[in-house]
């Protein structure tokens, strides 16, 4: 870490040594370290240090960016001067409007330092907990531990200055036995919030539950989908269609359905990146500050999110969801789903005959557009039957429509769980399924 | 002598000196072996869209990360600052993570197989340094493939991009070897978009992961001559728009280059990571069903397959001169006709199974550890040129181009789409199917294939962006693949 000064000062040099239009810096401070363990040892354990400026110029509509982890005066010269050539052999970009400008940042928290000091002994003996719980059964754990702070600092010729710092400290661990595997992960801002002991029992139960599953054939089934697998919907749902270049593009499925209910009334989503609940962050990576914004209420889609170049296209503002890099594609980062009235049991109770899904592995889209996507259920897939968990199965594969699958949420859970998402984080309940498509299925 | 020759030659004398005064600090700390890689990293990319400069960027990225086993036990540190203060915290640092690590440390402890030191450099032979050529050369390519992809009624997004990438290193170990090479690759491609009445279908050329990449200069691009496919590959993206679905069957399917080249990747490539069959990505990404009581057993083809693992080859994106622990490149059978023979290894998973490093760990940057990743993972050619194989099926599909992807945690089950696909019927090929996917389990899959292309027919694909680790590390790797046919696999998964 390298301090507010430091870190302003670095992008308000970046904006001075530039002669463009308009200049931004941006630049991020990464501290991260992760205890990595697998059949009972810790065989990675690793810390990185780094500190990379990103610059982008506007020659009028001529853009050029640049980046570098160079960053002293001479680094921070040559990198401005690399965006200013790149911008002077441009065409112009007549979608270019503006870079933000300045607005008052909201103060959010999220920087703990218990997270930011964290050692390598504490992560390990963390780790040992885990280790030592599964070992005492005869079984085998695999997982990370990690802890990150970071510094975030953007500035503008136009006046932006905005600097945040927040810290990270996730666990995940996977439970293996010769006969199935489980698995539980914890992710939050402090690192005391982490209990290993209860991740570990978590995956430890998972894994038991698991052995010798059986062949069940794929086809359509009721489901209860547990937080995590929840995560991976919603969080393909929102990267699918809720960035407005998508929209303008005519490759999400919000084309002319702003206003319209497009799942079931149960699903009410929103973005905001200044609740503590989640990883909080204070503004987006132009500088612009976060706030709530609705994207499905009670199933309608209410709204997609921008960054400067979208918003530029439309004569809006930006909504505060530019990403890193430059020129990219806004993205909504961190994503909260009510919860309902039901308990994960309940939602058991109430299935005659269903699969209950601990998480998905390896999903990717099909068909963005009809939101088809497929990928694997993982560590721990079991069969309900007459309101019980009668028996674990192996995993299968799904490919299923996002929509059509919200479509027939039966239950939303009442408790919510935070999972790791790019950047922010994923709060999400259990949901159960009428109808959800298994189309394959594995050997184990 | 140009820019690139003087990055690493101009500062040799110092960073020498200074890597081996922080790996003697390393011991001093008590390290029994330690390395340092002292890494530098550049990229450009020159990105169009619908008639537009959408993006260039450079970005540049250097640093030192040094790894250490203390007591058996490993632990890694890095930092962007390269002066010698800082890297000697940075040793320290280390040190302190390999004692944490300790705590509950390998039974045996950690033990490298033994290779030769060696001092040694490699380069990337490049003719046209892809750095040199102008912006606005690179932007003039993409625009006039754009131009010609829009005059296409029905396109909503074309796309084109020309990428470069090179990496300065320099790796110095505690036993002695002292290694610099340089790697330069490019890459480029075009891609449309093509909307109408709620479809969306994409076509690219020639691969979809940013069109293809080799290792190599300039040379490549100005051979793809991106505006010469341009008409083509928008007229396919329309027509996908009209195509049939492609029903729901078992069939026999032809794949095309590119998509076995990722069929390769996800159902050889990543099981024989020795590091994953021993369960040191189990939480992430997965174990392996090639399990080590497999090797030399275990009938993972029919005889028409023999995969190699080849960091020799020319201009493969998994071409080098060492690995990141200092191993030589090597050439190494996978699967000999069939039959599964071999792993990617590292000095520790090799010592730890008995078998030789094979020269597959390379870290994704100065701030990773190195991981086993891929090579050039080829499937050797065949017997068959592609009309052949077509001319000998009687009922099929022929398909090309990575659409999306997915497999399970051991690499069995499998499910990939492609952008395109076509009938086969009485050895001709008929009509275009859109939304084509198959699905099936690698081992009865990888057995089913009756025919591979032949030489004239093989080509060496390169994917920039192979994922694995945590912290995530993307690899850039090779697949050499011609197209294959595959008898009775299942089709047209899921509900349209």
């Amino acid at each position: 870490m390298v301090g507010r000064d430091r870190a302003l000062s670095i992008v308000t040099k970046a904006v001075e040594f530039s002669e463009a239009d308009q200049t931004e810096a941006v630049v991020r401070v990464t501290d991260a370290y992760l205890t990595r363990f697998s059949s009972n040892y810790i065989h990675q354990n690793v810390g990185e240090h780094n500190v990379q400026l990103s610059v982008r110029v506007a020659l009028g509509k001529r853009l050029g960016s640049a980046s570098t982890n160079a960053v002293d005066e001479q680094g921070i010269r040559e990198c401005v001067q690399r965006a200013l050539r790149i911008a002077r052999v441009q065409e112009e970009n007549p979608d270019f409007a503006s870079f933000p400008a300045p607005e008052p940042i909201p103060e959010v928290g999220g920087y703990f330092e218990e997270t930011a000091e964290c050692t390598p002994d504490r992560r390990a003996e963390g780790v040992a907990r885990i280790i030592d719980a599964a070992s005492s059964r005869g079984l085998q754990a695999a997982g990370a531990f990690s802890t990150a702070a970071a510094e975030l600092a953007v500035a503008n010729s136009l006046g932006v200055r905005a600097y945040h710092r927040w810290t990270t400290a996730a666990l995940n661990t996977v439970i293996m036995s010769d006969e199935g595997s489980g698995w539980a992960a914890a992710l939050a801002g402090q690192v005391g919030d982490i209990d290993p002991q209860a991740v570990a029992s978590r995956a430890i139960d998972k894994c038991l539950r698991s052995a010798h599953p059986a062949a069940l054939e794929p086809g359509e089934y009721e489901v209860v989908l547990e937080p995590a697998a929840v995560a991976t919907l919603m969080g393909f749902l929102a990267r699918l269609g809720f960035s407005a270049l998508a929209v303008q593009e005519g490759r999400s499925f919000l084309c002319g359905k702003i206003g319209q209910r497009i799942v079931d009334e149960r699903i009410t989503m929103w973005d905001d990146a200044t609740d503590p609940a989640g990883i909080p962050m204070a503004f987006d990576f132009e500088g612009v500050p976060k706030r709530r914004l609705s994207l499905l209420r009670r199933g309608v889609a209410e709204n997609v999110v921008h960054d400067s170049f979208t918003a530029g296209r439309e004569g809006k503002k930006s909504t505060g969801h530019a990403i890193p890099g430059g020129f990219g594609e806004p993205m909504p980062t961190h994503l909260f789903v009510a919860s309902g009235e039901a308990t994960l049991e309940e939602m058991i109770a109430s299935t005659r005959r269903g699969i209950l899904v601990t998480r998905f592995h390896y999903v990717n889209p099909v068909h963005p557009v009809k939101t088809i996507i497929t990928g694997m259920t993982r560590d721990g897939t079991f069969l309900i039957e007459n309101g019980r968990v009668t028996r674990p199965v192996k995993n299968f594969r799904f490919t299923e429509s996002i929509l059509n699958a919200l479509n027939q949420v039966e239950l939303v859970g009442k408790d919510r769980e935070l999972h790791g998402g790019r950047l922010g984080g994923i709060m999400v309940p259990a949901l159960k399924l009428r109808r959800f498509h298994f189309t394959g299925v594995t050997e184990f | 002598m140009g820019t690139r020759e003087r990055l690493v030659v101009e500062r040799r004398s110092e960073v020498r000196q200074i890597l081996e005064r922080v790996l003697e600090a390393a011991r001093r700390e008590g390290a029994e072996y330690a390395d340092a890689r002292w890494v530098d990293r550049r990229s450009q990319v020159v990105r169009t869209k619908n008639g537009k400069v959408d993006r260039v960027r450079e970005d540049h990225s250097r640093g030192v990360g040094v790894r250490v086993l203390v007591d058996g036990a490993w632990g890694f540190a890095s930092g962007s600052r390269t002066d010698e203060e800082s890297l000697m915290r940075i040793a320290a640092e280390a040190v302190r993570v390999a004692r944490a690590s300790a705590l509950r440390r390998s039974d045996p402890p950690v033990a490298m197989a033994s290779v030769e030191p060696v001092e040694a450099e490699w380069r990337t032979p490049v003719s046209e340094d892809p750095f040199e050529v102008k912006l606005e050369d690179k932007i003039k390519t993409l625009l006039d493939a754009d131009r010609i992809m829009r005059q296409v009624e029905g396109v909503k997004v074309a796309r084109g991009s020309i990428a470069a990438f090179r990496e300065d290193k320099i790796f110095a170990s505690t036993e002695g070897s002292y290694i610099e090479q340089s790697k330069t690759e490019v890459g480029a491609g075009i891609e449309v978009l093509a909307v109408s009445g709620g479809e969306v279908q994409r076509r690219s050329w020639p691969a979809s992961f940013g069109g293809n990449w080799a290792a190599c200069g300039y040379e490549y691009v100005r051979q793809l001559d991106l505006p010469s496919r341009a008409e083509q590959t928008a007229r396919e993206a329309v027509e996908l728009l009209d195509a049939e679905q492609c029903p729901g069957k078992v069939t026999d399917v032809i794949l095309g280059g590119s998509q076995l080249a990722l069929q390769i990747h996800e159902s050889c490539g990543h099981p024989i990571e020795l590091d994953r069959v021993l369960g040191q990505e189990a939480s992430f990404a997965g174990t392996s069903f090639l399990t080590v009581d497999k090797l030399g057993e275990f009938q993972y083809g029919s005889e028409a397959v023999t995969i190699t693992a080849d960091a020799t080859i020319p201009g493969g994106l998994g071409t080098f001169g060492y690995d990141d622990e200092g191993v030589p490149a090597q050439r190494v059978t996978i699967v000999d006709q069939g039959r599964f023979v071999g792993y990617l290894t590292s000095r520790e998973t090799a010592g730890r199974v008995g078998l030789q490093p094979t020269g597959a760990m390379r870290a994704d940057g100065w701030n990773r550890i190195p991981l086993i990743r891929m090579t050039n993972i080829n499937l050797e050619p065949g017997d068959w040129s592609l009309e052949e194989i077509i001319r000998d099926t009687k009922e099929g599909i022929l398909a090309d181009t990575v659409k999306s992807w997915s497999i399970d945690d051991r690499r069995l089950n499998f499910q990939f789409a492609t952008e395109v696909a076509w009938e086969i019927k009485d050895g001709s090929l008929g009509r275009m199917l859109k939304n084509f996917t198959y699905t099936g389990i690698t081992p009865e899959f990888w057995r089913s294939c009756d025919a591979v292309g032949n030489k004239e027919e093989w080509q060496l694909w390169g994917l920039p962006n192979c994922g694995k680790g945590e912290p995530s590390q993307a690899a850039h790797v090779g697949h050499g693949a011609a197209p294959s046919r595959f008898r009775n696999v299942k089709v047209g998964v899921g509900r349209w």
